[in-house]
């Protein structure tokens, strides 16, 4: 599942970020921040316009991604994965 | 490699407390400067250490990494690298990291000490670790990154007492050794290892945090306490800004008559000094107040960590118009005066977003085009009720507050179309935790503020004033001459010259004369128009006489024209001057001033053919 698919408050795990491009400047620096594989991390909120952007928290760090950023981040939910 | 480390760089992530634990060092000793050739800030400070040796301290833009996405880390990357054009490298980098949040912060303490450079950690924010019950083993974490660690809090007085004993005692020049080139994963799978080997964290996020961000960003509530508090700091501005405007005005004047004093009347020295020296030094300072009571708010927002939630709110609807969310604040600012609203786009990093922001920065109604509108709209629209609720004038200066706001987001959803680098730039910002601001850093944030402004801006309102000043004075008017005595200047050539151009949007040689006088700043053209209808007094006195000679004088065609024009023209040269010094190039200067005279010459057409289509 994408991370900006993901149901508000779950918890879920960082599978991978993929390259919406080759060299991605956005993924890497989504990677650089913290989405590696096996980082947990959560929707906290949406934004109050057509739910964009979200708010993820990740670690004790929360962002704001839009949803085509958060699109790049590939997650699976379900507890303690 | 010396053993005095005199060149001391302060690098961490944005957010990390640098430029407080800087205030800290350095005190009131710093230098604001430009780096060469581009806009990014670049603040030096030194301090003498307990040894007597003084230290230079360089403090560099926050970065999340040395794989630079904007040009604050560019900067940041290539000055830490020792390749800085200009710059000579650190003989030693002070990494500042928040405790309370390491696993983001420690990935770029890992980049930093790859670079093989003698390298301090500083664990900032330490007070509100131990309040959330995060303990972290320092002596260990010393040991596994192999570089010394200190304890800072950079709000409290002597917060920062362990790290200057570390400098001072003149850091030992171990070369931390590189770490070979490892990956991404590596050195996050390197962050986890040495956090669970180092720190406890009892919880991911602050309770309080959570609990005002349920309000702050909720759908509704949010929306509104945003709107709340903007109107909250425009109240203040207004209120606030306007006495000591009035102030600042009348003390220049009076300062002008008293140095003028002993000076012939009506000698050009005595009009040069009066009318272009201090009328420019005026024109300078009356800008301050509202730039310090903005930038005060602006600040606090800032440090409070309510910016970002502002732009998190707003980004979906400033994104489908090519800008950002974080180009809400200094769009809002623009209201009180654009150059306030221009300085603000330092927040925005992205080079793209934020030369989009400053060249639609102007059309926001600007507090100087009141005096303008308020002339016309009382000489020329009728004071009546429409549908027994609202009142015909108020409208029509709501009409002229929403044309702006509507012509900005069009400006920037065209440039967005015509732009030809459309690739995808990145909101991806971090949403702080809350903190209290702390008074020094706000007082020493609007010490800059207004440093910036004086020496930057301030020199060009001069010049650009006298400039006027001498076209509205020479040549003067010949012996017995009927006419006021700026007909006969070069402005008043210049005005008549003009009447060509205008004549079909409606506007008659004395509105051609006011406007060039009317470029110093856009109320200054209500003076100008007195002037050519030959009359004099105060601004107020003036308005209410010139109110009914121009109401007989002028078509209401005219009047809709010209009220149309102010809309957009770029009548105010000091916004131009800003826009010079925040963009560095006199392009983005003439392509802002081509687009609103064009946009302000098309509405005036517009609007003077179509009402006298319908009269």
């Amino acid at each position: 599942m994408r991370l900006s698919d993901a149901p508000k408050g779950a918890q879920a795990v960082v599978q991978s970020v993929t390259d919406a491009h080759p060299a991605d400047p956005i993924a890497q620096r989504l990677r650089d921040l913290g989405f590696v594989a096996g980082e947990p991390v959560r929707l906290v909120a949406r934004g109050p316009l057509g739910g964009d952007p979200l708010l993820i928290q990740i670690g004790s760090t929360r962002f704001a991604l839009r949803k085509t950023e958060a699109a790049r981040v590939e997650i699976s939910v379900g507890g303690a994965a | 490699m010396s053993a005095v480390a005199t060149r001391i760089a302060l690098v961490g992530n944005p957010n990390c407390g640098k430029t407080a634990l800087f205030n800290q060092l350095t005190g009131g000793r710093q230098k604001v400067a430009n780096y060469a050739g581009v806009t990014v800030e670049r603040k030096e400070g030194r301090f003498v250490a307990p040894s007597g040796r003084t230290l230079h301290v360089l403090d560099l833009p926050g970065a999340y990494s040395f794989d630079a996405t904007s040009p604050d880390e560019a900067i940041t990357r290539d000055v830490c690298h020792g390749r800085y054009p200009g710059e000579a490298a650190p003989d030693l980098i002070v990494c500042v990291a928040d405790a309370t949040n390491l696993r983001l912060h420690l990935r770029f303490v890992l980049e930093v000490r790859r670079l093989g450079r003698p390298v301090v950690l500083a664990l900032n924010m330490m007070d509100a670790a131990r309040r959330r019950g995060i303990v972290i083993d320092v002596a260990r974490l010393s040991q596994r990154l192999g570089v010394p660690v200190v304890e800072t809090v950079a709000v409290k007085r002597g917060g920062a007492k362990a790290l200057i004993e570390r400098i001072d005692a003149s850091v030992p020049n171990v070369v931390p050794a590189p770490i070979d080139q490892a990956g991404v994963d590596e050195l996050h799978a390197e962050v986890r290892a040495i956090l669970a080997d180092t720190v406890t964290l009892p919880r991911d996020t602050v309770a309080i945090d959570d609990a005002i961000d349920r309000w702050a960003l909720h759908p509704v509530f949010g929306l509104a306490i945003l709107a709340a508090l903007m109107f909250f700091i425009f109240q203040a501005v207004f209120s606030w800004a306007q006495p000591v405007m009035d102030g600042i005005e009348a003390g220049i004047a009076a300062l002008g008559t008293f140095v003028t004093g002993f000076l012939p009347e009506g000698s050009a020295l005595h009009s040069l000094l009066n009318d272009g020296l201090f009328a420019g030094l005026g024109a300078v300072l009356v800008f301050l107040p509202q730039i310090l009571i903005l930038f005060l708010f602006i600040l606090v927002l800032e440090e409070s960590g309510y910016l970002p939630r502002a732009a998190f709110l707003l980004d979906r609807m400033m994104f489908r118009v090519g800008l950002t969310g974080r180009a809400f604040i200094p769009l809002l600012s623009s209201f009180a005066c654009a150059i306030p609203g221009i300085m603000a786009t330092r927040s925005i990093q992205d080079p793209r977003d934020r030369l989009t922001t400053i060249l639609v920065a102007p059309l926001m109604t600007c507090s100087a085009r009141l005096p303008v509108y308020t002339l016309l709209i009382a000489a020329f629209i009728p004071n009546r009720s429409v549908w027994g609720l609202f009142n015909l004038q108020g409208i029509v200066l709501f009409t002229l507050y929403f044309a702006g706001i509507f012509s900005a987001l069009g400006v920037a959803f065209v440039m967005k179309r015509l732009r030809k680098d459309k690739s995808e730039h990145a909101l991806i910002m971090e949403l702080p935790s809350y903190r209290l601001p702390n008074v020094r850093d706000i007082a020493l944030g609007l010490w800059e503020r207004a440093l910036i402004f004086l020496k930057r801006v301030g020199g060009i309102i001069l010049a650009l004033t006298v400039l006027l000043w001498f076209l509205s004075s020479f040549p003067g008017p010949p012996p017995g001459a009927t006419q006021p005595a700026i007909d006969y200047s070069i402005a008043g050539r210049l005005g008549r010259m003009l009447e060509y151009v205008f004549s079909p949007i409606g506007f008659n040689w004395q509105i051609c004369v006011a406007l060039v006088p009317g470029l110093a700043a856009r109320e200054v053209a209500v003076a100008a128009l007195g002037t050519v209808y030959a009359m004099s007094g105060s601004d107020d006195a003036l308005a209410s006489q010139l109110g009914p000679v121009i109401a007989q004088q002028w078509t209401l065609a005219t009047a809709l024209s010209l009220l149309a024009w102010y809309v957009f023209a770029p009548q105010c040269m000091s916004t131009l001057a800003v826009i010079r010094r925040e963009t560095n190039s006199w392009r983005n200067v003439a392509v802002a001033a081509g687009y609103l005279f064009g946009l302000a010459y098309l509405a005036s057409l517009a609007t003077y053919q179509i009402a006298r289509a319908l009269s």
